[in-house]
């Protein structure tokens, strides 16, 4: 079975013993890696991962395009880095409160997007960001266009210093894989089966009783809980909170993220999001450089393998 | 990794061999040019920053205490997520000793936390806000060029001075612009002008009619404009546009840099008030700096690209003069140095990191006045360092009580 597995029946989650050695294998690699490659950018990049994939619940799954994810990142970041910096709370309390702030948020959104479809859908999400981009720009705890900067990195639990990056990583990491189990879970559960068929067909899925609109909350919710986590876990990581992280471009920019990886397969946007923040951080000496490449990759992505890297691997193999 | 360590404990034996007396970490002097490569600010620091920096280490002589000085550089694409996670991969991987540039506010207190931190130097030069050396100042921190103090206070107090005793702002609606008028407004009534009035509009914006019809409808002498880049360029085309300045009023940019004046022309521009570090057409000395610089870059360099070589310059010469590239005791060295060089005769670095050098109110000329590219200001009024800048004592920075 491979790992991006976008399956459409439910499956088991037994062990077999290849299944284990996958497993022992991935931890295995995750392990040794910080040791190779730098970890402020192994966290960032797990952060934007996660974005990805919970932003994909609701774009692969839910079939409806938000355009206003930026509003649950970036006011979890927001929320921790005041929470850590002003209110000195330990990192898992602040994650915590973060990624309530996100879903009630979404919530919030949800209640009053989830009626419409398509463009409208978009356009509402991305109105009620713009509104929550303004609040962050206005309100005084949020350092406006400068951000709130220096946010230390209290111990975990009030004992664990994750002041090193070592440790930091691993923590992330287990953040992350939760995250991702979550995002799985969602996919191949009943309910993920029931959002699928509403993406199908909207109609059919009422006419076989379900109460639409309350799954659709429901995924929209759960996607803004986990992007919220994403987004406060990297405020931890990179310790400042900007406009960057809530700005209508980082909304752009994970839409990016899970089209280039494949929309719909449930790992393929962590995939597209590695590509597209590895770009950022390598080709950066380059300076616009950056943009024009992933703008070409795109294009090429757009007219040569629309299901994403992903998901055209699963269409090569599947045949 | 395990390459690097071998390197570094190679590097350690050697370091603790007697023979090996100076003390740079790593056996090499780093610099880290971190600055904005292809957004808005990319003219006015961006590569001819680095550029800068380079002929820095170039005049220097390449070395330091022997050892050998290199350039680095990264596009923080003006994000201070990106730029604080940059500055600390340099830090923790490739033994960068100091960072310099840092355009916009955002990025430049994300970085100089990090340097704090990491004990490293950071000298901010493109950066406008005075928070940096404020509350946020840090003891391995430095502002060099200007900040919005100084912008405001050089604005105000000589615009009033030379006749413009009546205001009205034009502001952009968030933190920046709010501090930037009301700064202003305090300094053109200390100096006993008269504030009109003051009109909000969002950021960013691209529509400045009615802002600027209740700007002329005020009957203000000066038009201020407490806003930045894109913002600040729209209103003073439109303000033209509207025959503002031919109307007998007049603009005071209170954030605005030579580049803006190149982008917009002498038409739009001519008679407005600026205050600005640094141009390159003060004397001899600046004239023949800048026209180096034009061989390689292009274009005549702007106060943050002179700033960015005479921080590099003057970094070289403290860890020289410390014998370490240590962040603390180079700092301490470069508050005791005087500052002069192409950018600056006379600097002193107070001891909340500011820079104090003297600056200049400028008008510019009108398009018959002008004698060709890059000939753009008038220098109305030379400002004197203690003056042009905030009192440390008042600064709120907790290093100097």
């Amino acid at each position: 079975m491979s790992l991006f597995d976008g399956g459409y029946t439910i499956r088991r989650f037994a062990l077999s013993p290849r299944r284990l050695a996958l497993w022992i294998l991935t931890a295995a690699v995750l392990a040794s890696l910080p040791f190779v490659v730098y970890p402020v950018f192994l966290m960032k990049a797990m952060c934007f991962m996660l974005f990805a994939c919970a932003f994909n619940l609701m774009l692969g799954f839910a079939g409806l395009l938000s355009f206003g994810h930026a509003a649950f990142f970036g006011t979890a970041s927001y929320v921790v880095a005041h929470a850590l910096k002003v209110w000195g709370l330990t990192p898992e309390l602040a994650v915590a409160l973060s990624v309530l702030a996100a879903a009630f948020l979404g919530l919030l959104f949800g209640l009053v997007a989830i009626r419409r479809q398509g463009i409208y859908f978009a356009m509402i999400t991305l109105a009620l960001s713009q509104m929550i981009f303004f609040f962050a720009l206005q309100a005084p705890f949020t350092g406006g266009e400068d951000g709130i900067q220096g946010v230390t990195r209290q111990p975990l639990f009030g004992v664990i210093d994750i002041s090193n990056n070592l440790t930091l990583y691993f923590v992330v990491l287990v953040v992350f894989l939760f995250g991702l189990f979550v995002v799985y879970r969602t996919v191949h559960s009943p309910f993920g089966q029931i959002l699928k068929a509403i993406r199908e067909s909207e109609p059919r899925a009422i006419s076989l009783g379900y109460r639409v609109d309350h799954y659709k909350l429901t995924a929209f919710v759960i996607s803004a809980a986990l992007s919220g986590l994403a987004g406060g876990t990297k405020a931890l990581i990179v310790q400042v909170a900007s406009l960057t992280d809530i700005g209508w471009q980082m909304s752009g920019e994970v839409i990016l993220m899970t089209l280039l990886g494949g929309m719909g397969t449930v790992f393929g946007p962590a995939v597209g999001a590695v590509v597209v923040v590895t770009l950022q951080n390598y080709l950066n000496a380059f300076g616009s450089l950056v943009s024009i490449v992933i703008g070409v990759i795109f294009v090429i992505c757009v007219l040569l393998f629309r299901r994403g890297i992903v998901g055209e691997i699963q269409a090569r193999i599947g045949r | 990794m395990l390459k690097r360590l071998a390197l570094a404990a190679m590097v350690g034996g050697l370091a603790a061999h007697p023979a090996a007396a100076a003390e740079i970490s790593d056996d090499a002097v780093r610099i880290g040019v971190l600055t904005d490569m292809a957004a808005v600010y990319a003219d006015l620091s961006g590569k001819g920053s680095v550029i800068a920096a380079e002929m820095a280490v170039e005049d220097f002589g390449g070395k330091a205490l022997g050892k050998p000085v290199t350039v680095i550089s990264a596009d923080h694409q003006n994000k201070a997520d990106i730029a604080a996670a940059k500055a600390r991969e340099w830090i923790d991987t490739q033994g960068v000793d100091m960072i310099t540039d840092l355009v916009t506010s955002s990025v430049a207190l994300a970085v100089s936390e990090v340097g704090r931190e990491k004990n490293r130097v950071t000298m901010v030069v493109g950066a406008a806000t005075s928070r940096l050396t404020g509350k946020d100042c840090s003891p391995v921190g430095f502002h060099w060029a200007y900040d919005t103090y100084a912008l405001a206070n050089g604005t105000g107090t000589a615009v009033v001075k030379n006749g413009g005793d009546s205001w009205f702002f034009i502001t952009a609606d968030y933190a920046f612009g709010h501090s930037l008028e009301s700064d202003v407004s305090k300094i053109v009534e200390a100096n006993g002008g008269k504030v009109l009035g003051a009109v909000r509009h969002p950021f960013p914006s691209s529509d400045f009619a009615s802002f600027l019809l209740q700007a002329q409808a005020s009957g203000a002498k000066i038009i201020g404009l407490a806003n930045a880049g894109a913002d600040t360029i729209n209103a003073i085309k439109q303000a033209s546009e509207f025959g503002i300045v031919a109307g007998g009023q007049n603009l005071a940019g209170l954030l605005m840099f030579v580049t803006d004046i190149h982008s917009l022309g002498l038409k739009s521009a001519q008679g407005l008030y600026m205050t600005t570090g640094w141009y390159w057409d003060l004397n001899d000395e600046t004239r023949k700096w800048a026209a180096r610089f034009e061989e390689k870059a292009g274009n005549k360099p702007t106060m943050v690209q002179v700033g960015v070589y005479s921080s590099v310059l003057n970094y070289l010469k403290a860890v020289e003069q410390a014998g370490t590239d240590e962040a603390t005791a180079v700092s301490t060295t470069l508050k005791s140095m005087q500052i002069d060089d192409v950018f600056a005769k006379g600097g002193k670095v107070q001891p909340n990191g500011r820079m104090a050098h003297d600056m200049y109110l400028a008008q510019v000329k009108s398009p018959a006045e002008s004698k060709g590219a890059w000939d753009y200001l008038n220098i109305a009024r030379t400002i004197p360092g203690d003056e042009a800048f905030r009192d440390p004592a008042a600064s709120g920075c907790p290093l100097v009580n």
